[in-house]
């Protein structure tokens, strides 16, 4: 059993060097002009910056158009069922504390299908990091309601307009006690890596909803947010804004849309990680070093 | 601590000799009645005796009747019994419910503050004994009824003149973390319960089994099934409660982090089969597993462990269904759900214990295939097996451990996940790729792991992951057909049956008939050839618990017809949520003898 932890960053020899041209792998599937170019874009350079060996990121995803992405990247990956990436990135996380682990997905994937092993990854704060490319529409069905999609928005299953209140991101996240939560925007590419950079830092469950416009289903559904196209990209300032005040969190979650952008909230609580590890280590203590056969010898001499 | 002097009420030179005892123990589930099984049956792993128990318990949260049944024997015992040579009654309900599966001339000891006997024609002995009052009176001050159980306890020690010395050790190790004053009322109304004179009934003498160099345990299956995941080298996975399945993973929880291990609980089933299928692609020999409801739950991920081709466990403590079902009753009834319930042709493999100390070896079994073949392995145990006590052999951990190891070596610089021409050896996170990292996959995909539409890839990743079973079924030896090896009938098993076919087999040639039995460990691929078993015999008729269906087969036997396309392929079945009696196996083969 590996009991390596993580490797501190930065110290790849020269010629091992991670580079876009070494972490790129297939040419997306993504329909020219879809958000998630520039999501991948940015996870480049986060990875070239931070340079950890190249053979302990993994990119876990589940189903949708964003969730291709593990095939995008020359690392290992994995490519899972819908909904259920989050559990599957946690039995990787649990198992295996020298590897750091990526998870993404889209709205559907995160919200909907996936929703409660969001809440429960959350509160048991595994470490990992998580970013839902959140695009308000069902992409890759080609254009249902999605649990993001705003209300009077017309999808194939909502022909004359959605009707249901949809879900908060930022509100959810705070409620479900994940420890780094922060919004960003596919087309603000250097607050994307800022923002990547410290949920990837941050030693716990770290969520980023990063906004992703679907040209082909929901075209111009971030224009409020765009600059470019007459909108406001609102940067929470955190000076004014205490991170870890998730009361405070709440209500900058609660402004109209566009609503704001970066860390919403961080807080430090253990992870499960680190606690599952400490008990294993007072149960190995009590042991006295024994041979693991041999605990499992005595075990069955007891039922003798 | 009380010193036993109370001496038994009569003297062993009375007694009659004995090679089986069925003691049949109904009350209350909150009773303490299947602690006095429990000891019963570590004594009997003790002295050499073999043993097997029974018991039912009511689905309720606490409360509600309850049975424990433990037939004792000095040769191979294979069933908890069919009918008991004493019964002990708690209560009215007790006495009313159990009295019919008391033999002719057996004995029924009852409360007597709680039962009314009624005349029964059929010989029986009933002593009436006041368990609570007499119990009370032994440990004094305000005892009420706790303690009762260990008072019969008492009792049926001096009855069977079981080895007192022997029984009280096992009590005191039983309570001896406890408090002191625990293990002094448990012993005063024990030694009560031995001293009480039951009157004419007379004792027994149980023969000792033959003596064994070997030491013997005695346990339950899902208790021994989780020792062979460990000594098969699991150290991780996750699931979600669920009776009966619920024990091995509390056992997981509280024994991995001795192994340095984790085992989650997680948020429902598809989350737990995900957290295992994790902890697989991580590199770990891992286990998830449920009752029949959950393994429902749990059908696309393992669609995608076939296709991904994902080594893991999974185990199925089967349970009455379907839906929420009978949950504390037993059945065969996920045989076909184990093997087919799923998306799309997504081979993998199906295992079943035959008792309970086969719960060990097929959980061993169970990791060396996944890792061989690399797919999930699905254990088919179920209710009958999770609980009951039997005594048998310790494993031979020299013989049976292994090491778990985390294989992150070099792959070479052309190393593909999913080779059309080899079994996949995945590359798990952290290993090293002088080539390109691999991906793994639910997407139909190429040998490097991308995503592939193409009819020919398709068609040749099907074959692959088919083929690799095939190969397994040719390597699977054949069962060994226990009695005549050829004749009228060969009876054919799978799971927890094994005992009562067995010495259904037995009666049947007794009287002369010329039958043999096969029981099959591996369902799902099975033993290549396995018609050469039944080649010399007229009949074939599958034994199993669960419905006849639509077309007048149970799941198994569909399963062989399919297979075999074999007319003389018959059922036995019934679904009445308990395990088979000798006699049910018995008439319903020579009905299907004399061809009714």
């Amino acid at each position: 059993m590996s009991t390596a932890t993580l490797d501190a960053p930065a110290a790849t020899p020269a010629a091992d060097k991670l580079t876009k041209k070494i972490l790129t792998a297939d040419h997306p599937t993504w329909c020219p002009g879809c958000g998630d170019f520039a999501v991948l874009a940015a996870f480049y350079k986060v990875l070239e910056k931070l340079q950890y060996p190249h053979e302990k990121i993994v990119c876990v995803a589940g189903i949708g158009c964003s969730s291709r992405f593990p095939y995008f990247m020359n690392t290992h990956g994995i490519h899972f069922i819908h909904g259920r990436a989050l559990p599957l990135a946690t039995g990787i996380s649990l198992s295996r504390p020298d590897v750091h682990v990526f998870v993404f997905g889209g709205d559907g994937d995160g919200f909907s299908i996936g929703g409660n092993h969001l809440n429960h990854a959350a509160r048991k704060n595994i470490k990992l990091t998580y970013v839902i490319m959140d695009n308000y529409v069902y992409g890759l069905t080609k254009k249902q309601t999605s649990p993001t999609s705003p209300q009077g928005f017309k999808s194939k299953t909502d022909p004359t307009g959605s009707i249901d209140r949809p879900i908060n991101p930022m509100k959810q996240l705070l409620a479900s006690g994940a420890t780094f939560i922060a919004r960003t925007h596919a087309a603000q590419v250097k607050h994307m890596v800022d923002t990547f950079e410290r949920a990837i830092l941050h030693d716990g469950f770290s969520v980023v909803e990063c906004l992703s416009e679907c040209v082909m289903f929901y075209e111009g559904s971030f224009d409020d947010s765009t600059p470019r196209k007459g909108g406001v990209y609102d940067i929470i300032d955190e000076t004014q804004h205490d991170v870890q005040d998730d009361v405070a969190a709440y209500k900058l979650a609660d402004l109209p849309s566009p609503g704001k952008f970066g860390v919403f909230y961080q807080t430090q609580r253990p992870t499960k990680n680190a606690l599952e590890q400490k008990w294993i280590d007072s149960t190995q203590a009590k042991l006295g070093g024994v041979s693991q056969k041999d605990i499992l010898r005595k075990r069955l001499e007891i039922m003798r | 601590m009380s010193t036993a002097t109370a001496s038994a009420p009569v003297s062993s030179a009375s007694a009659q000799p004995l090679r089986n005892a069925v003691i049949r123990l109904a009350g209350n589930s909150q009773d303490g009645i299947q602690s006095i099984g429990g000891f019963l049956a570590r004594l009997a792993g003790r002295t050499q005796h073999d043993v097997m128990t029974y018991m039912t318990i009511p689905s309720t949260i606490s409360g509600g009747p309850s049975i424990f049944q433990l037939h004792l024997g000095s040769g191979h015992v294979l069933t908890a019994g069919d009918e008991a040579d004493v019964l002990v009654a708690f209560y009215q309900h007790s006495y009313d419910s159990h009295i019919g599966s008391l033999r002719a001339g057996g004995i029924c000891i009852y409360e007597s503050a709680e039962v009314t006997e009624f005349k029964t024609d059929r010989g029986i002995h009933h002593i009436g004994v006041p368990f609570t009052a007499a119990t009370i009176e032994a440990i004094g001050g305000s005892a009420r009824d706790r303690g009762k159980n260990m008072f019969v306890l008492g009792l049926l020690c001096a009855v069977y003149q079981l080895d007192k010395e022997k029984l009280a050790g096992i009590v005191a190790r039983q309570f001896g973390k406890k408090d002191e004053s625990v293990l002094r009322n448990a012993m005063l109304a024990f030694d009560a319960g031995y001293a009480y004179p039951v009157g004419d009934m007379g004792t027994f003498n149980l023969e000792e089994g033959e003596h064994t160099d070997e030491h013997r345990i005695s346990t339950d299956g899902n208790t021994i099934m989780t020792m062979g995941l460990i000594a098969a080298g699991v150290r991780y996975g996750s699931a979600y409660p669920i009776t009966p399945w619920s024990s091995i993973m509390e056992t997981l929880r509280s024994e991995l982090p001795k192994y340095g291990g984790i085992y989650v609980q997680a948020e429902d089933e598809l989350a737990a089969v995900s957290m295992t299928i994790g902890a697989a692609y991580a590199g770990h020999l891992a286990v998830t597993g449920s009752a029949g409801p959950g393994l429902s739950l749990k059908m696309e991920a393992l669609s995608y462990a076939s296709m991904a081709e994902i080594p893991l466990i999974v185990i199925n403590v089967q349970r009455g269904g379907p839906s929420t079902g009978l949950p504390t009753s037993v059945e065969q009834s996920d045989l076909m759900q184990a093997i087919y319930g799923s998306h799309g042709d997504c081979p993998r493999i199906v295992l079943a214990p035959q008792d309970v100390e086969d719960c060990f070896y097929i959980a061993l079994e169970a990791g060396k295939l996944a890792r061989e073949y690399s797919c999930p392995v699905i254990i088919l145990s179920d209710q009958a097996l999770s609980s009951r006590i039997e005594a048998f052999t310790e494993p031979d951990l020299d013989k049976h451990w292994v090491e778990p190891a985390l294989d992150l070596s070099d792959r070479g610089a052309d190393f593909k996940p999913y080779p059309l021409d080899k079994v996949t050896r995945h590359a798990p996170p952290g290993t090293k790729l002088s080539g390109k990292y691999p991906h793994v996959t639910g997407l139909e995909h190429d040998e490097q792991g991308h995503p592939s539409g193409s009819p020919k890839m398709h068609t040749q990743m099907t074959e692959k992951r088919r083929n690799k079973l095939v190969e397994l079924s040719k390597k699977l030896p054949l069962p060994e057909i226990y009695g005549e090896q050829e004749g009228d009938v060969l009876l054919i098993g799978w799971g927890s049956t094994y005992g009562p076919i067995k010495e259904a087999v037995n009666r049947l040639l007794a009287e002369g008939h010329k039958v043999g039995a096969a029981h099959i460990r591996h369902i799902h691929p099975m033993p290549a050839g396995l018609d050469r078993l039944w080649a010399k015999f007229k009949k074939v008729v599958v034994v199993e618990m669960n419905d006849y269906g639509l077309y007048g087969h149970g799941q198994l036997a569909m399963m062989l017809r399919a297979a075999y396309a074999d007319p003389k392929i018959q059922s036995v079945c019934k679904t009445d949520g308990l395990a088979f009696r000798i006699r049910e196996i018995v008439t319903g083969v020579e009905k299907i003898m004399s061809g009714n």
